[in-house]
Formats: C-alpha cells, structure tokens, sequence
C-alpha cells in the first residue's frame, strides 16, 4: 500500500510548552490508524499539528506534499477533513448549514446536494432534524453530523478525533461500524485518535501508541491486541 | 395630534438610520467582540466622496452606488492592512486603533474637503409623488432605502455560500478554518459590509443634518445605544433598537427635554441598558465555563 500520510520528527508547541518531540508515523492509502494514548500524552495536538491549527516542526507529508507552513485552510482544501476535539459543531446554525458548510471549498453543487441526501440516508436522525439548531441535537447526533460534516468535503484523508468521548457505549459501537463501512465502500483513509483502546484498535489496521508526547509502541492492531504486555502496561486492561 | 404623529413618523425615519449605524456596528461586533468607533468617522468620509463624485457631475444614483462600492473596497482594505496585523492583539489595541482612524478620518475630511457646512443634495425632493400628510418625501425615501439595505444583507447572509460562511466564522472560526473557510477575509468582507451600509445611512443622513466633518458625533452615539439596547449581538435586534431610539429620541426632544437636550437620551438609554438589561432587549446573555 502506498503511503498517504508520512510524519517524520513532529514536533509541536504551545507557547514555550513542547507538547509532540520527534514523533515518527505513517497511514497507508485506504487504511486506517489509530493512535492512542492517555490524557495529555498529546494525541490532539497531534492532529492540530497536521492541519497545522499548532506551531509544528518537523516533516509532514501528505501524498508526497509539504503541509508544515501551510495554513489550516490550504491543509484543508488539499483534501484533509476533520472531526474536531468536542466536535466544533456550529450550534446556532441548522443541521443542514453545518452540512453545506462541510462542503464549502467544492464548488459542484449537483454533487453537494447528492451527498447531503447521502448523509441522510446514512443517519435519518439527522433527516428528521435538518432545520433545526445544530445545539439542540444529542451528543450522539452531534457526532453523527461531526463526522457527516468532515464527510461533506470528500475528504482523502479523515482526521477523527476522539469520536468516542462522552457517548453511550452502544452509541459508540454504532458510530464505529459506520465508521469501518465508509472506510470500506469510499477507501477514505482515516486517522484516529482514541482514548478507547480496545474499540479502537478493532477497527483499525495499524496502531501507535502515545506517551507523553513520544511514540511508545507501534505495530499491526491485532498484533497489539493480542500482546499481553502492552495491553496491560500501555492500556491498562 | 397631527404633530405628535408627525414628530413619530420623522423618529421612524432617522430610526434608519440609527438602525443601520446599530446594523454596521453589529456585523463588525459579532466577529471580532469590538465596536468600530471610527464606525461613523468612515460613513462621513464615504458621504464626501458622493458630494465630490456629485459636484463632478455624476447623477445622483450612480454617484450612489459608487459610493456604496468605494466604501466596501476602502472597508475591506482597512482590516486588511490596518486590523489584520492586531487580529490577536488585546482589546485595548484594537480600540486605540479605531480612535486612530476615528482622528484620522475626522482631520483628513477637514483638510480635503474643508470644514464649511456643506448642503447635501436628497433623491427625494419635496413635492414628489412619494410624499404624504406625515411623511416628507425625504423620510420616507429614507425608510424605503433602509429597508432595502436590510433586505439586501438579510438575503446575502441567509441564501448565499458566503453569507453561510461568514456567519459560520463568526460563530466558531476555529471550526470555520477546519472546513477550509478563509477566517480573516470573513472578517474583511465584514468590515466591507459595514462601511457600505455607513455609507448608504451617510448618504441619508447628511440632507438633514448637513455635511460636515462632525457630522456623525452624535449619530453613532445614537447609533450605539441602538445596538445596545436591541442586544449589540443580535442584527434585528440592532434594528428595532435603531427605530425605538429614532422615535423616542424625536418624541422626547419635541416634548419633554427640548432638542438641545437630545443627545443625552442616547446616553441615558446606554446607562439605563448597560444597568439595567446589560444583553440587550433581544440579546443572548453569555454564558461561559470558567
């Protein structure tokens, strides 16, 4: 598998707090990986770094192209979508707005409406609900149209932050399954960022694992399921 | 009972006007949590370049829309090259700078145009087929063109990709970056937006109260206790706030406190507001986690 995504020696920083050193990952063309890590081992920072929303370092090449130094816009119109830490839905727009909005840098506007009709059928929740205050939706919803969203740009590569966090466990494992099928039917490579090893790393095909800001163990998901040592000192399970 | 109407329907006029120097402070407020204080300084320069391009020999409405578009270009320019370099800069910077092009714009109308009181020609002459018993021609051409302008911003915000986008980063420009929204020239056409619609009210304004370098002091005070009272985040708050302001401002001056004493019901309204109803009629009260 080619590669899509290739990061060498990130490093990221708030201010004069170095959050990422020298971080070292790749994401294969149709794949998808996870990293985890524990809180603050810097796994949204991570992300911020390859959209370049944090003062980065370093390499991050994106199907051969430079992104350090690019602006989070520029990242984004190359084809890289993101579902943010705590979602960034626009609460006081319509769900269909949120929706359009998703779509904003394309410009084929049969394709756009194609693609919300799309999204409706894949979530009716949000069908039923589509004029109404994106703030008013569940957290469960919210996520729906989160990943909705990033979907509306037919991204190339999916940045997934903690899509997990705060829902119902049943909520979660629906959301995961999706997740998997549009990584099978539409080859969207995805990036995920996860605090729930364990469903994490059934859904994904590589996985690193991060601590406090460095790269600890990398490998296939399965083989790092099944490696007991790792499990239980890096996941704690 | 016929000048007491007369007294409410002039309010409702030169309420337009108020509502759409509350409408520009608005639009620039709801992105950047500023007020524009040189908001009125740029309507009045934008108001001589129509009386220039008119003293030229240009036609009223073309010297109009003119203006309207030199004013979004110059708007747009000023945040690109004046506000841009303190996006991030404190409160505090960002209000020196309005004062700077406050002055700034105030001296150099002065000295171009000097500071003689200049009449100022209106589209609505008397005696026209618009005028009625309580309306002059002049007031009710005002209304009609404010509304229009309202019509205009309202479709552009609510229909159109940009509106959708600008509305998008006012609210969450961190987001409205990850959707690959181009957040500062949001800003830029805002800024745009809001010196045109200062324009239009300058243009309105100025058959009333002559054109003159000082001419817009007391309008944009107006104009912000309108803003304020509607709810200085909220557009159609800004804009009954401007009409209840008009008219109360009118009323007020002709039978209570007399038109010298006028300006201070702008102030007292801002008082009252602030104390007592600090979000505004139509506001939302911020509420932020801590």
């Amino acid at each position: 598998m080619p590669e899509l995504l290739e990061v060498k020696g990130l490093k990221a920083s708030y201010g004069a707090t170095q959050v990422l050193f020298d971080i070292d990952f790749r994401l294969a063309q149709g794949e998808i990986t996870a990293i985890l890590g524990a809180n603050g081992a810097g796994k949204t920072t991570t992300l911020r770094a390859i959209c370049q929303a944090v003062k980065t370092g370093g390499s991050v090449l994106f199907d051969g192209q430079q992104l350090v130094g690019k602006s989070t816009e520029s990242v984004v119109r190359m084809g890289v979508a993101q579902v943010p830490d705590g979602r960034g839905t626009f609460t006081a727009l319509s769900v269909e707005e949120n929706l359009k909005l998703g779509a904003y840098v394309r410009k084929d506007r049969a394709g756009i409406a194609q693609d919300i009709e799309k999204t409706y059928e894949r979530f009716p929740r949000l069908k039923e609900r589509r004029h109404q205050q994106a703030g008013t939706l569940s957290g469960g919803e919210q996520q729906m149209l989160a990943i909705s969203r990033a979907l509306m740009l037919r991204p190339r590569m999916l940045l997934l932050d903690e899509p997990s966090f705060g829902l119902a466990p049943l909520i979660v494992a629906e959301i995961f399954r999706i997740m998997r099928k549009i990584n099978e039917e539409e080859k969207v490579s995805m990036l995920l960022v996860e605090q729930n090893a364990n469903i994490a790393l059934d859904v994904s095909h590589h996985a690193y694992l991060l601590e406090t800001g460095r790269i600890a163990v990398s490998g296939p998901s399965q083989q790092i399921k099944n490696d007991e040592t790792i499990r239980r000192v890096y996941l704690g399970y | 009972m016929e000048a007491f109407l007369h007294q409410v329907f002039a309010g409702i006029a030169t309420g337009g006007i108020y509502a759409s120097v509350a409408l520009a402070l608005v639009m620039i407020y709801q992105s950047t949590h500023h007020i524009n204080f040189a908001q009125g300084e740029m309507a009045m320069f934008s108001t001589f370049i129509a009386w220039w391009l008119i003293q030229k020999g240009i036609p009223y409405w073309g010297a109009f829309f003119l203006t309207v578009a030199f004013s979004f270009a110059a708007g747009l320019l000023i945040q690109r090259t004046i506000l841009k370099p303190v996006e991030k800069a404190p409160v505090l910077t960002n209000v020196i700078v309005f004062i700077g092009l406050l002055v700034i714009f105030n001296s150099v109308a002065g000295w171009v145009f000097d500071h003689t009181v200049k009449p100022f020609p209106t589209p609505f002459p008397k005696g026209s087929f618009i005028e009625t018993k309580y309306f002059s021609a002049h007031e009710i051409g005002t209304i009609v063109v404010m509304l229009c302008v309202l019509a205009v911003l309202f479709a552009f915000l609510r229909y159109t990709p940009v509106g959708l986008a600008m509305r998008a980063a006012a609210q969450n420009p961190e987001s409205a970056r990850l959707v690959g929204i181009r957040v500062s020239w949001m800003l830029g056409i805002g800024w745009g937006l809001a010196a045109a619609i200062g324009a239009v009210a300058g243009m309105m304004i100025a058959p009333v109260v002559f054109l003159e370098p000082n001419m817009f002091s007391g309008i944009l005070l107006y104009g912000f206790a309108a803003a304020l009272l509607g709810g200085i985040d909220n557009p159609w708050g800004a804009v009954i706030g401007g009409f209840i302001v008009g008219v109360l401002e009118n009323i007020l001056g002709a039978y209570v406190i007399g038109t010298e004493l006028k300006l201070s019901v702008a102030l007292v309204l801002i008082v009252v507001t602030l104390t007592l109803k600090p979000n505004g009629l139509f506001g939302k009260a911020v509420v932020t986690r801590v």
